[in-house]
């Protein structure tokens, strides 16, 4: 779906990151980490095609990103930007429409079938109680998650998002994160930036760590989040316990990275 | 949401007659009142062929009609600019004049009426005046990267319509003090006491244009009121949507200062008040705020010249109800609109 291949990325002729390789199929998902400032969000703006790539390429599908249309970017990749305050009063079911965007021509407005789209994406999320709320009244779980139905309505096979689970309090960020898993059930190609190494653990396929915009590791999540590799990442010394089944999580511990051992 | 969108119409619709009503009451009103089955008889032997003439002939059929006409499509113009603008801008705190638009277009007027230019040089020379001006905002608000950015590009606006006010003066410093600059100056004041059937034959067409364009675009306007990345990884090509919605709304601006100067406030005011009618949605937003403001600018230009014995700038009565209008948006500016 999804080929990166020796992608440099950043603004003009400032470099924020280079050498990042991968692959995503049909169905699977990569979890992005990185401490602050590591380049994740500028990754994503040029995987999406907002920022042009500085060196290597990004295919879609087949095709060079950069010979794309907007609309046809638009059709084959969604984004799920962190989400903010809006300006204005939008309803949710107006502000799901606008995912609609790439299938309308210039000069068309949203019709039912648009509609009956933007209804199935809320309900897809469970929560097409909100249609007629206005976003600006949403709680802030409750508009990460009206922001993947916008991106759902786009009825692209590719998802981005960018910190996904931020800001959002632990039962939200729950729910938000097993949307992510069932996504991943129906055959979309997800990525998606976090800050917790648990979370790509139990919810991605495959994890790439970024340090400085350079490529730490890139490998199954269960291989790539080994405790030096966050450890270095992160500069904190962190131990992985098991937490039952199989699953494991991770545990800051006191220390300085490499005293341990 | 068809419940929404069916109040949507009811609201424009009931506007849409009351609208009608106050053009009526309008054409009987002022120093010369007219009873209202008089104006309907006029109007009618205009419609028939019957018109016989007369004082109350004259009065209705060239010199209120005419007004009347240039009052609606100047609160239109204005109202439908301001929307555009704030929803470009995500800012409901924006509009022709604290852009700096109007400002820019009564220059670019300025200067026509100093060089004694035809009336469509003027209009031309107003858009390409606010055209720079609302440049110049733009370019000056992005180069600050500021914390507040909403009341950034206001006072950004305001330094820059306060500039061009400077050179305003320079040109009126420099005018013929006997023919020229009272020219001027009553315009600047805005008014549509001059209003004549050549002045609604100037502005419709400019104005009838920009607000085709707006509506025509209306629901992908909608996506302009996203940030920028998130309208552009929708498939939106913003620049160019952009460069059109402004290129309309200032067009919209410079016909309507061209005719009437510099009249404050509505375009701040109007798209709020149908804002809390309809809802932010444009394709919804731009008809309402378009009757509103027609309605606004009649009431407004009605009171004008039946309150006193000599008329009242309408520009004067919009800021008496825009001031207070505005305070109380930048008082809840941190909260939803």
């Amino acid at each position: 779906m999804l080929d990166v291949r020796d992608l440099a990325f950043g603004f003009g002729s400032r470099r924020v990151g280079s050498d990042v390789t991968f692959s995503l199929a049909r169905g699977e998902t990569l979890a992005v980490l990185g401490g602050n400032g590591a380049g994740k969000t500028t990754l994503f703006r040029t995987l999406l095609g907002l920022l042009p790539a500085q060196a290597g390429s990004v295919q879609v599908g087949g095709d060079a990103l950069h010979s794309l249309s907007p609309i046809e970017r638009a059709r084959r990749l969604a984004y799920v930007p962190q989400q903010h305050v809006p300006a204005f009063g939008f309803s949710v079911e107006e502000a799901v429409l606008m995912g609609r965007a790439a299938r309308l021509s210039t000069f068309a407005r949203p019709g039912e079938s648009d509609r009956r789209i933007a209804r199935d994406a809320l309900a897809r999320l469970g929560v097409e109680g909100l249609a007629p709320r206005p976003v600006t009244e949403l709680s802030g779980g409750e508009r990460q998650l009206v922001l993947v139905a916008r991106a759902l309505a786009q009825e692209a096979p590719i998802l981005i998002l960018d910190e996904p689970t931020a800001s959002l309090d632990f039962g939200n960020r729950a729910r938000v994160l097993s949307e992510i898993d069932r996504l991943r059930g129906t055959g979309l190609s997800i990525v998606f930036s976090t800050h917790e190494p648990d979370h790509a653990l139990t919810h991605a396929d495959r994890a790439l760590l970024l340090a400085e915009g350079k490529p730490l590791a890139l490998d199954a999540s269960d291989r790539a989040l080994t405790e030096s590799n966050v450890a270095q990442l992160y500069g904190v010394n962190v131990r992985r316990v098991m937490a039952g089944g199989a699953r494991s999580v991770f545990v800051v511990e006191e220390g300085r990275p490499g005293e341990r051992r | 949401m068809s419940g929404l969108s069916s109040r949507a119409w009811f609201v424009s619709g009931t506007a849409a007659l009351g609208l009608v009503v106050l053009v009526l009451l309008a054409l009987g009103a002022g120093r010369y009142p007219i009873s209202a089955s008089e104006v309907a008889a006029i109007l009618w032997s205009h419609v028939d062929g019957t018109s016989r003439g007369g004082t109350a002939d004259a009065v209705v059929w060239q010199i209120r009609f005419p007004r009347i006409g240039v009052a609606l499509l100047v609160g239109a113009a204005l109202a439908s600019a301001g929307a555009a603008y704030q929803h470009l801008f995500r800012n409901p705190l924006v509009a022709p004049d604290t852009l700096g638009v109007s400002s820019g277009s009564a220059l670019g007027a300025v200067l026509g009426i100093f060089l004694g230019a035809g009336f469509v040089a003027i209009e031309v020379a107003a858009f390409a005046g606010g055209l720079l001006a609302v440049g110049a905002v733009m370019a000056i608000a992005s180069r600050l990267r500021a914390h507040e950015p909403l009341v950034t590009l206001i006072l950004t606006g305001i330094v820059v319509a306060s500039l061009l006010g400077a050179a305003i003066s320079l040109v009126k410093y420099l005018a013929d003090p006997y023919n020229q600059l009272p020219a001027i100056t009553f315009w600047l004041l805005g008014s549509f006491a001059a209003a004549s059937g050549g002045e609604v034959r100037s502005l419709l067409p400019a104005v009838a244009l920009a607000l085709i364009v707006l509506l025509t675009l209306a629901w992908r306007i909608n996506l302009l009121a996203l940030p920028e990345d998130e309208a552009r990884a929708l498939g939106v090509d913003t620049k160019r949507l952009r460069a059109i919605v402004i290129a309309a709304a200032t067009l919209a601006t410079a016909a309507s200062v061209a005719v009437s100067g510099i009249i404050g406030w509505i375009g701040l005011v109007v798209p709020h008040m149908a804002r809390l009618c309809v809802g932010p949605e444009f394709s919804r937003l731009l008809p309402a705020t378009a009757i509103f403001g027609a309605a606004f600018m009649l009431a407004i230009d009605t009171l004008a010249r039946s309150i006193a014995p000599i008329e009242v700038p309408p520009g004067v009565l919009t800021a008496v109800v825009g001031t207070p209008v505005f305070i109380f948006l930048l008082a809840r500016s941190r909260r939803a609109f």
